[in-house]
């Protein structure tokens, strides 16, 4: 089992510990996962994510490869630049989904942990197949001397423009830039999986527990309450901001337009496992991801999704209490012709149906899409 | 880890406690503890007979759903709808306001076979 550099910490904070990903992670610490998730919508959460995984591609191949390697497009960005994709399979699944990062010289890729050998893999087969299209393509996975720490919450970028040397708040949404935080060099990028403002920090792996610990003490010092958040409150607050977590929502049996992720697919351009998503853009898809809100208990993964006459419609791949929105909530696929908001269904929690209701997604809207 | 010196205990972290002619009934700090944060709290019908070691309900933390075990044999007398509405008191009063069921006990004598708080905490604090 892989533990972070912050593994003393969590310990020594009470955490309740779980393996993920490989790693022997906090997913909550004595506050709870639900205080924790309410901390980060009123002001700053801090998330050790030192188990994912971080890529650097370069060399003169780089841009070609990494424009035919994920579904976005990718070549109008410019350095500073950050862009949600997908990694698809040729039969047009989902590998994983990462974040791009275009830098200086350089393109920095941001990848599931469960997904980074798989990734590397695929990635290193990739640019062999085409070297000679592409020209050289070095990828060196950077995960074991970068920590990565995101800072979440409507009053992190305060915090942040506090304690570094230049101003994080005049990084735009979905950039990146280089700043000292507490005097770490870092690489901050206005980024995050919770539905709020903040950013994630990537930086020396040596540098963490200062980092960490700073982070919580001038939070403390200068009045803005700032906590340490475990993957509970992750999962939550990424879920009820209309975040995919790959595995769930996403994976190798799930195409992006089932998921309604269409709008991360640049089909006017050439990418691995585009010819399959057009093909199933011609022919239809035969479900559909929709989240449901449930009333008579808490919809969990796998559980099954029937009509009102009892018929099997879907099944759940997520599903929890919301603690903002006041919900209980779930993520399901379900056959097209049940997918409309507003439509009745229920969700079989143990042995008994609950009722459900199609709902919008997200239940709660990303502060960057108000 | 506090427990109730006026409860008794299963193994399974159930409590109950006299309470007139009646037995309260809920899960014990240690249990609401390793639990975490409880969101919903599936509790059984007035009325309904259950015997000492049956499921009468379901607590659901937000990772994972458990089942709740009668302490001792009987009828749900009545259910604490403050819970059903607040699940968190559960996790902040797991003796008091986070009580689950009222039970008329059908064989009194079951209070014996379970653990006073001395032997639960013992029990409790070695997992």
């Amino acid at each position: 089992m892989n533990q972070t550099r912050l593994h003393d910490w969590h310990l020594a904070a009470g955490a309740k510990m779980a393996p993920f990903a490989g790693y022997d992670m906090p997913i909550s610490y004595p506050i709870g996962s639900v205080e924790e998730h309410l901390v980060t919508r009123r002001s700053v959460g801090l998330f050790d994510i030192d188990h994912m995984g971080q890529v650097e591609v370069t060399g003169p191949g780089a841009d070609a490869f990494v424009s035919r390697l994920v579904s976005a497009r990718v070549l109008d960005m410019k350095d500073g630049d950050a862009r949600y994709s997908l990694l698809l399979s040729e039969g047009g699944t989902v590998i994983d989904d990462l974040f791009v990062y275009k830098i200086p010289g350089a393109w920095w890729i941001v990848v599931n942990a469960s997904n980074r050998e798989e990734d590397l893999a695929w990635m290193n087969s990739l640019a062999r197949a085409h070297e000679r299209e592409f020209g050289q393509v070095h990828i060196v996975d950077r995960s074991e001397e970068t920590y990565m720490i995101a800072v979440q919450g409507p009053r992190a970028i305060e915090l942040l423009d506090l304690v570094s040397d230049t101003k994080v708040s005049e990084l735009v949404r979905f950039t990146s830039g280089n700043a000292k935080v507490l005097g770490v060099p870092c690489l901050v990028g206005r980024t995050g999986y919770t539905g709020e403002d903040g950013v994630e920090l990537f930086f020396p792996a040596e540098d963490a527990v200062r980092l960490w610990t700073g982070l919580l003490s001038e939070g403390e010092k200068r009045g803005i309450e700032t906590k340490a958040i475990g993957l509970g409150a992750r999962d939550s607050l990424r879920f009820e901001a209309g975040m995919p977590l790959h595995g769930h929502e996403l994976s190798k049996e799930i195409s992006p337009l089932e998921a309604g992720f269409k709008w991360a697919c640049d089909l006017e351009k050439d990418f691995v496992g585009k010819e399959a998503v057009l093909r199933l853009a011609e022919s239809g898809a035969t479900r559909k991801l929709v989240g449901l809100s449930v009333s008579g208990g808490v919809p969990r993964e796998g559980y099954e999704v029937q009509d009102e006459g009892g018929r099997k419609v879907g099944t759940v791949v997520a599903g929890m209490f919301c603690p903002s929105v006041k919900l209980y909530a779930a993520n399901a696929f379900v056959e097209p012709a049940v997918a409309k908001s507003g439509t009745a269904l229920r969700v079989i929690i143990r042995g008994k149906p609950a009722p459900a209701v199609v709902v919008k997604r997200p239940l709660y809207v990303p502060t960057y899409r108000r | 880890m506090s427990v109730d010196k006026n409860s008794r205990y299963r193994s399974s972290h159930e409590w109950a406690r006299k309470d007139g002619a009646r037995y309260l009934v809920g899960i014990s700090d240690h249990a609401q503890e390793a639990l975490g944060d409880i969101v919903f709290v599936e509790l059984p019908e007035v009325g309904k007979r259950l015997n000492q070691g049956e499921a009468f309900g379901v607590i659901e933390s937000v990772k994972a759903a458990s089942d709740v075990y009668m302490p001792m044999s009987g009828t749900i007398v009545a259910v604490n709808d403050a819970v059903s509405g607040d699940p968190a008191l559960v996790n902040r009063e797991p003796y008091a306001g986070g009580w689950l069921v009222a039970i008329e006990a059908s064989a009194p004598a079951e209070w014996d076979g379970l653990l006073d708080a001395a032997a639960y905490e013992a029990e409790a604090g070695k997992e």
